[in-house]
């Protein structure tokens, strides 16, 4: 119980476990349609080309917020709308945007004189040493997704599941497209300080992926996703504690842990699922196939 | 069968197809552009000299056509002939390159809470995490307007729906668990469920069987009855002869349009299908694989899970 209680003591740690908290819950939210859209790589493509944004921001001592969101929402939209309207295939496209960004970022640390800057930090975050400010921005901009999230709950759910049909009905698709990616944007920026650039994806894409294999609900996906993300940021920031190992690297591996365990236990997926399956086969086999 | 144009006769223009084996044949009557305002006034959907494709390629040209309210009309034609595409600029899910189109006497879109479209099958990612009931809650979705959630009616209607396309137990089944005909059941309850003045279908009765098929034939020809149109693609030709009321033929153009004795006649089919088609003795099989289907837009996700097959 001293063991859990102790480093509550310290307001280093509380103001990280808040943060990690939120970043985790706001992860699984987005991640939900992330990975029920199957665009994990846009993810990992905004993230990085928040990279360039973050260096500026440090080097015109501008928010880091700032920065980040600018460089994250811009390369969002310009997804959008290379995927729309360029002629070439969307994966190429991306490749190259990513990559070309997250140049230009470690081109643009390069300069700064003499290194100052911490390039460990900027690349997996560092959770403990975020402000008072910095946890009200990161409110902030949780807040946002969260409205836009229920605002559009039934717009966003239809045009992930079935975007023609949406469209047909009169859901403005395009425009809903834009407003995603923006989220998805957001949510990374909010996640920067905690897991950094590099690990961001995984924040996104786990809880949710190991949420779809514990449910056929999407509202409990959800639901399920922001517990496990919650959840192992709060194991991950204490683990990471104890251990003295680096916070988001500590709460990603909780979240690869949970899938890898849903996986092989799950109640669809899992192995002792699969065994009682096995015993039922012939009647299995008729409900899944219906024939 | 609700009443369609006085006059009985095909539009048939073998000239605008490129692979043209039909000409030196005796073709039925063209009637397309006669009293063109007359037919835009009194239809439900209406295309004038339509051109589109994707990324520069073009998919259907010269598209003239007026589609009567009441109409059971049936789209054929081989892979990649444009049945799709059509479909899509009805929906107002593609914008024509040139030439017009109206929905209800609207730009396509404009109308769309009184139109409903059903994707082909292939381009449903049918793992997704939503239940029979939650699909055909979907199809209530445009009537509700921003925030507001479903209420006692709109569940109400998702009862009604499921009951008319025989789904009721399955209201709380993954869409995932259900056979190839279970699926269009369902999607074709999404799209009653919107009480649509248009029905907009794309393959709703490929690779089902046959009661399915019987089933929602019957569904969709009592919609037609009662004033509603529906335009369904479909590579049954048989199907399309004895259910659809008219058929329509394409193959990168309007190759024949009319009522489905007339449309279905071995000349046409041979100016539809091309080498595709094989005459034997007086009858026309078309040598398509039906459970082949258009090449996917772009942007377009296809999904095969194989599970729903058959069925």
């Amino acid at each position: 119980m001293d063991a859990l209680l102790e480093p509550l003591s310290l307001g280093f740690f509380v103001r990280a476990l808040v943060a990690s908290t939120m970043v985790g819950a706001v992860c699984a939210i987005v991640g939900t349609y992330v990975v029920l859209k199957g665009i994990a790589f846009i993810g990992d493509a905004i993230s990085h080309a928040a990279f360039p944004g973050i260096v500026a921001a440090y080097m015109l001592s501008i928010p880091f917020y700032l920065g980040a969101g600018l460089a994250a929402v811009g390369t969002a939209l310009a997804i959008g709308f290379v995927t729309r309207h360029a002629r070439i295939r969307q994966d190429t496209a991306i490749g190259v945007l990513f990559a070309g960004s997250f140049a230009l970022g470690v081109f643009m640390f390069s300069t700064i004189q003499g290194y100052v800057a911490d390039l460990y930090g900027f690349l997996f975050g560092n959770v403990l040493a975020i402000s008072f400010d910095d946890l009200v921005a990161l409110a902030v901009l949780s807040t946002i997704v969260l409205l836009v999230v229920v605002v559009l709950w039934k717009e966003l759910l239809y045009a992930t599941f079935d975007p023609l049909g949406a469209g047909a009905s009169g859901f403005r698709t395009d425009w809903l497209e834009y407003v995603f990616l923006a989220l998805v944007a957001l949510t990374i920026v909010i996640s920067l300080q905690a897991v950094g650039i590099i690990l961001v994806v995984a924040m996104l894409v786990t809880p949710a992926a190991a949420a779809q294999l514990l449910t056929v609900r999407f509202g409990r996906m959800m639901g399920l996703a922001v517990m496990i993300g919650a959840g192992s940021a709060v194991a991950g920031l204490y683990l990471s504690f104890w251990l003295d190992a680096a916070s988001g690297a500590t709460i990603v591996l909780v979240e690869t842990l949970v899938f890898l365990v849903v996986l092989a236990l799950g109640p669809r997926t899992g192995l002792l699922a699969r065994r009682r399956r096995g015993r039922n086969a012939a009647t299995t086999d008729v409900v899944t196939t219906g024939r | 069968m609700s009443s369609t144009s006085p006059e009985h006769n095909v539009a048939f223009d073998p000239h605008a197809h490129p692979h043209d084996h039909a000409s030196d044949r005796h073709l039925p009557e063209v009637s397309a552009g006669l009293d063109a305002g007359h037919a835009r006034a009194h239809s439900d959907a209406w295309l004038s000299d339509v051109a589109v494709g994707y990324e520069g390629r073009p998919v259907l040209a010269k598209v003239t056509l007026a589609i009567e309210p009441g109409t059971l009309l049936a789209v054929v034609g081989p892979n990649g002939a444009g049945k799709s595409t059509l479909l899509k600029l009805l929906a107002g899910l593609l914008r024509p390159w040139t030439g017009r189109i109206e929905v209800l006497g609207h730009p396509p879109g404009q109308q769309a809470r009184r139109v409903a479209y059903v994707p082909q099958a292939e381009l449903v990612d049918w793992a997704f995490p939503v239940t029979v009931g939650d699909v055909v809650m979907m199809g209530r979705y445009p009537k509700l307007g921003p925030i507001r959630r479903p209420g006692a009616d709109d569940r109400r209607a998702v009862k009604e729906a499921l009951a008319k396309v025989g789904m009721t137990d399955h209201a709380a089944t993954q869409i995932g668990r259900l056979s190839g005909g279970q699926r269009r059941r369902v999607f074709l309850a999404r799209a009653l469920v919107g009480e649509p003045d248009v029905y907009l279908l794309d393959e709703p009765v490929t690779g089902i069987d046959a009661t399915t098929q019987e089933d929602l034939m019957d569904i969709l020809e009592s919609e037609a009855r009662r004033g509603r149109t529906v335009v369904a693609t479909t590579h049954d030709l048989a199907c399309a002869a004895q259910r659809f009321q008219s058929v329509l033929a394409v193959n990168g153009t309007v190759i024949a349009h009319g009522p489905s004795s007339l449309v279905l006649d071995q000349d046409v089919l041979a100016a539809t299908y091309g080498g595709h088609l094989l005459v034997l003795g007086g009858g026309a099989v078309v040598l398509d694989d039906a459970h082949h289907h258009d090449e996917p837009a772009p942007g377009e996700r296809h999904f095969h899970d194989g599970s729903g097959e058959g069925g």
